[in-house]
């Protein structure tokens, strides 16, 4: 890809920052400070947008800041696969706030300037962990996600807050501590950090020192992206906010980490020489214990948002498992099911919000029969399920053909069974939800309400987008594109 | 006989570390706060005997230009160190001074001069 | 030639006199004077840095004396470096009203900003001297300045300065007696001169005691493990400007004194391969960082996490000077300049909180970050530096310290100064927590807690910008700066 100059994506980086300054100053007006947070977010996905047809046309916008370290810059450089983390996240935070908006006043929440604060500076990291250019900028936005994410995890405040944040802190901080081991690690072993698909080691580096530093790697974006057995942060994160986890958790801190995955697969190590090391073999075994594990600890929750955060934690694993397997269908696979993961999962936390704001209802068990209270909330739960569970033609049906057909490109039909198997599960946890909604007898939810519009629309929008995504996967918005452009690019061998 | 010879042409080091572990003992061994100070006494004072023992020559006359002698600097003792050891003198008298006002001001306050009482003194009143 | 260093000095000690004096008549004079003193010397120091890093070294040879027999002031790229930091910090330090920073405003006869200029001037004058036997007369004088600030702080504050009092002495008469011993075998006191005269020497036992002796006086006085014992006491008593410029700048001149041995005393091999000098201040600095780090998870008391805190962080400086080679000490070097700022505005945060709200301990501070917001950012930008989250300072000297590790092959270096940042991690947002989640147990003395005046929020703000803009311009420091200095090692 060849690099173009542009400003745009500091400009993203930056536009939510900025906004921090207008959110916190019109404490008093709720409305003022609400409408600084749409416009920076409408800002920033027309800036990412704005970037797409460069991006498309084989061109990368890029701007080097300055030297962060000698030798080192702090650098922005947009390629294939920031561009859809980027987007996917940016488009996300606008349905989000919208979202968080009817939320924190339907229950109302404490401490809300803090709350959109907080979020305008995690979305800056996410586009920064997007966009960098090098491993360095990575990991200096990638801690800044990490503690800006901490008072949203924290925000209620309530003993298990305190404690979820503690976990959430213990484990993400020991994951930042082995990244800047790996960070150091790669620079003394290829002389640089800059990300090169197909990877920069240089050819003769022993064995020993991929397989450490690969699993260096592994102890630091693998607690991001909740692999087992470092997945146990994110069930007790539910503790704060449903907003908070349905953009954090599902769509920007784990998707970090599974994009951080992706960078030191694809554009540090390089899928060649991991795949010969033995550690790739490793990690698919592991993340493939996860998505059955995961997927049977999920059947057994009957709070709503932990059934989904185990869910969470076996589709982030799919997304690994794809991008270990030596296959660019694989990686296809795994890069779409980063968006169209995102996606439906947003929206099952977007359903399990409002069903909260509304009811007070956090376990399955008291769910009989809310489907005749709340019938647009349970629709979209059931077309998101449905993608989840891989059916089609919900999006996810697309991401997971692509895996299935990368394990058996590689020849390991024990990870088709597994995908296969998962999605059962899937539909297993899933759809005993939609059944009791619709068709539980209960005296409950007798007459017709939904949770404010703020909270409906979003949600709506979002599985809409997922059935659409998954009927025209080339035109909402090329994201099929960005994804094989991207997947050549790192196993094709080599290139920018 | 070699180790008497050695003895006897530089005993004054021997007696030097003497006083320096003698110094050392009672700053760290002593629990009575003024003989810690007087052990730090000791202690200056060995170095001090360290820099003047150093500045000595076999047969060296005081440091003034004497007509008699001559110009030679063999004939003189090293007058540097004296002026080292004078610094150093001042030095350990104003310690003494300050260390001395704190004695004053721990008595007052704490009523004894023994190191242990004092910790566990203070040790109560923590927070 | 320049005499820029000696106006540092002359500046310092010249207000020093007057502050003491028209203290007599008015506290406010002398706060007065003291701070045009400093202000004053880091002109000159700011001037000194400029000058250095486009001409060179600058030498200034007090009173005309040629050396060797004159006494010589240095200003090459690592004391200019020092003397910056010192009498910044410095002028950041005083400008802190006296009541909060002194614990009172002091008695009209007490000469409380004469003595802390005396403790500038001295800092300032050992690391600007050419000399060693100077540097020993400086040592004397800041020490001797410190001790007496300390006792500002109480009864027990009293008790902990005479224990400092007796330990620091002993280190500078191990340092005078290392000294002793390089000039009966060299006849040079110059710095400069004994660096020249030193080599043929450097297989007598003589000249290995002398390196002994002063690297262990200096280990006592830059509180390396096990020679701390009387740091956290002292740091815990002394009032919060005094434990401010103690922990910040007094602890890393004594690093800088060993440096300074190393690479110009000494060749650096010298001190490298022929005395494990630099392998065994490296080990000693490891199990620092860890006990530091584990007993200041113990403490309640804020300012003795503090004191412990420092501990563990001046053993980063130590391990950098062990692992000898460029990248590590960049990362020491970096980490003097970084740990001044962080520790100065912790005190500093220390003392707001004890004169808004008379509280100290840890427990006590729930739900303060509510009521003084600002103070409390300032205070988790300094956290979080101290932990090492990038963009701030602290990140940085921990990355160079870490690839210099990695460079060495040292393994377990590399993996102290990780635990080490989860370890400062559990007792910094223990506190961060208790700040701003947990709840205010209706202590009448948080309710009423108010945001402390600009006098006492500026300097605290100030360091921490700082923080965050040496974060992002550590590539400037290290180029310009540090990489000359390490230009010295093989």
């Amino acid at each position: 890809m060849e690099t173009v100059y542009s400003l745009k994506p500091l400009l993203a980086v930056l536009v939510s920052l900025v906004a921090v300054i207008f959110i916190v100053i019109p404490n008093q007006r709720p409305n003022v400070r609400e409408s600084w947070t749409i416009l920076a977010a409408l800002a920033k996905f027309a800036l990412v947008a704005s970037m797409l047809p460069l991006v498309l046309a084989g061109k990368s916008p890029a701007i080097t800041l300055f030297a962060i370290s000698p030798g080192i810059s702090l650098a922005l450089r947009v390629d294939y696969l920031g561009i859809i983390f980027g987007l996917s996240a940016s488009f996300l935070w606008i349905v989000t706030s919208f979202f968080s908006i009817g939320y924190v006043r339907g229950i109302p929440e404490h401490k809300q300037t803090r709350y959109f604060a907080s979020f305008a500076i995690c979305l800056s990291a996410t586009m920064g962990i997007a966009f960098a250019a090098n491993l360095l900028t990575l990991v200096i936005f990638y801690e800044i996600l990490t503690i800006a994410t901490y008072p949203l995890v924290l925000h209620r405040e309530t003993p298990e807050a305190i404690f979820g944040g503690r976990k959430y802190l213990v484990y993400l901080l020991t994951g930042g501590v082995f990244l800047l081991f790996a960070l150091a690690f790669t620079y003394q072993l290829s002389g640089t950090v800059d990300f090169q698909a197909g990877g920069i080691l240089p050819a003769q580096t022993a064995k020993s020192s991929v397989i450490m530093l690969f699993t260096l790697f592994l102890l630091s974006f693998g607690v991001k992206s909740a692999i087992m057995p470092m997945h146990s942060w994110l069930p007790t994160a539910m503790v704060a906010p449903t907003p908070v986890s349905a953009l954090l958790h599902a769509v920007a801190v784990v998707k970090a980490g599974v994009f951080g995955f992706a960078r030191a697969i694809g554009f540090i190590i390089g899928p060649a020489v991991l795949n010969e090391s033995g550690a790739a073999g490793f990690l698919a075994a592991l993340t493939a214990a996860t998505i059955l594990v995961a997927s049977l600890i999920a059947l057994r929750q009957d709070n709503l948002k932990a059934r989904l955060a185990y869910s969470t934690v076996g589709h982030l694993s799919y997304i690994v498992l794809g991008l270990s397997l030596f296959s660019p269908s694989a990686w296809i696979g795994a890069l779409l099911h980063i968006v169209n993961h995102a996606m439906m999962k947003i929206t099952l936390f977007f359903c399990a919000g409002a069903i909260h704001v509304r009811t007070h209802c956090d376990n399955v068990s008291q769910l009989n029969g809310i489907g005749r209270q709340m019938p647009l909330t349970m629709a979209a739960f059931t077309i998101a399920s449905i993608g989840l569970a891989g059916i089609p033609p919900v999006n996810g049906f697309i991401s997971k053909w692509y895996l299935v057909q990368g394990s058996y490109d590689v020849g390991q039909m024990v990870f088709v069974v597994t995908f296969l198997l998962s999605g059962l599960l899937n539909a297993g946890y899933f759809f005993s939800i939609v059944v009791r909604a619709f068709f539980a007898p209960s005296d409950k939810f007798t007459r017709f309400g939904e949770a404010s519009p703020l909270m409906v629309v979003p949600l709506v929008i979002t599985a809409v987008l997922s059935l659409l995504m998954g009927l025209f996967p080339d035109r909402i918005p090329y994201f099929f594109q960005l994804a094989s452009s991207a997947a050549q690019s790192v196993i094709g061998g080599g290139g920018p | 006989m070699v180790v008497a010879d050695l003895f006897l042409s530089r005993y004054v080091y021997f007696l030097i570390v003497v006083l320096l572990a003698i110094g050392l003992y009672g700053m760290l061994g002593k629990r009575n706060l003024l003989k810690k100070l007087i052990g730090m006494n000791i202690f200056q004072t060995a170095i001090f005997l360290f820099f003047i023992e150093g500045a000595t020559k076999a047969g060296g006359s005081v440091p003034v230009i004497d007509e008699l002698l001559g110009m030679e600097a063999a004939k003189y003792i090293n007058p540097l160190p004296h002026v080292l050891i004078l610094t150093g003198i001042v030095v350990g008298l104003s310690l003494t001074g300050v260390a001395l006002a704190f004695l004053l001001v721990i008595y007052r306050a704490y009523k004894t001069l023994d190191d242990r009482a004092i910790m566990a003194n203070m040790k109560e009143n923590s927070e | 030639m320049s005499s820029l260093s000696v106006l540092i000095i002359a500046s310092l000690l010249l207000f020093c006199f007057i502050s003491a004096l028209v203290g007599i008549w008015r506290l406010r004079w002398a706060y007065a004077a003291a701070v045009t003193g400093v202000a004053l010397a880091l002109v000159a120091a700011g001037a000194g840095l400029y000058r250095v890093i486009t001409d060179g070294e600058q030498r200034h040879f007090l009173g005309g004396w040629p050396p060797p027999f004159g006494i010589e002031y240095v200003l090459d790229h690592l004391s200019a470096f020092m003397v910056v930091i010192i009498v910044f910090i410095g002028l950041i330090t005083i400008i802190y009203p006296p009541q909060a920073g002194l614990y009172h405003t002091p008695r009209r006869v007490v000469p409380a900003y004469g003595l802390l200029l005396l403790l500038i001037a001295g800092l300032a004058g050992v690391v600007v001297t050419g000399d060693l036997f100077n540097l020993f007369v400086f040592l004397e004088i800041y020490s001797l300045a410190s001790y007496a600030l300390i006792t500002l702080g109480g009864d027990r504050a009293v008790v902990a300065s005479f224990r400092y009092l007796v330990l620091g002495t002993i280190a500078g008469s191990f340092y005078l007696l290392g000294v002793g011993f390089i000039y009966f075998s060299t006849g040079t006191l110059n710095m400069a001169d004994a660096a020249r005269l030193l080599p043929p020497l450097y297989g007598s036992p003589t000249i290995m005691a002398a390196v002994a002796l002063i690297v262990i006086g200096m280990g006592i006085k830059m509180a390396l493990f096990p020679l701390h014992v009387w740091l956290p006491d002292a740091h815990s008593y002394a009032p919060p400007v005094v434990a401010a410029i103690l922990a910040a700048i007094q602890i890393e001149v004594a690093a800088y004194v060993i440096v300074r041995f190393m690479l110009t005393v000494f060749q650096p091999g010298y001190f490298i391969d022929v005395l494990p000098v630099t392998t065994i201040i490296g080990w000693m600095a490891a199990a620092g960082i860890i006990f530091g780090s584990v007993m200041a998870i113990a403490q309640k008391d804020f300012k003795r996490m503090l004191a412990y805190s420092t501990v563990a962080q001046v053993a980063y400086i130590g391990l950098g000077i062990g692992l000898a080679n460029p990248l590590g000490l960049i990362g020491a070097l970096l980490h003097i300049l970084n740990h001044a700022f962080m520790k100065s505005c912790l005190f500093l945060v220390a003392g707001g909180i004890r004169y808004q709200t008379g509280l100290h301990a840890i427990p006590q501070f729930a739900g303060l970050g509510r009521k003084m917001p600002l103070m409390m950012s300032a205070f988790t930008v300094a956290a979080l530096s101290m932990v090492g989250i990038p963009p701030t300072a602290g990140f940085f000297s921990k990355w160079y310290l870490v690839l210099g590790g990695i460079e060495a092959g040292n393994w377990v270096f590399v993996a102290v100064i990780l635990a080490s940042s989860l370890l400062t991690a559990v007792y910094f947002f223990r506190m961060i927590e208790k700040l701003f989640a947990a709840p205010s147990g209706g202590d009448p003395a948080v309710e009423q807690a108010r945001e402390p005046s600009a006098r006492i929020l500026a300097p605290i703000m100030t360091l921490a910008v700082g923080i965050i803009v040496l974060g992002l311009i550590n590539v400037l420091i290290v180029s310009y700066v540090l990489q000359p200095v390490v230009a010295l090692l093989p």
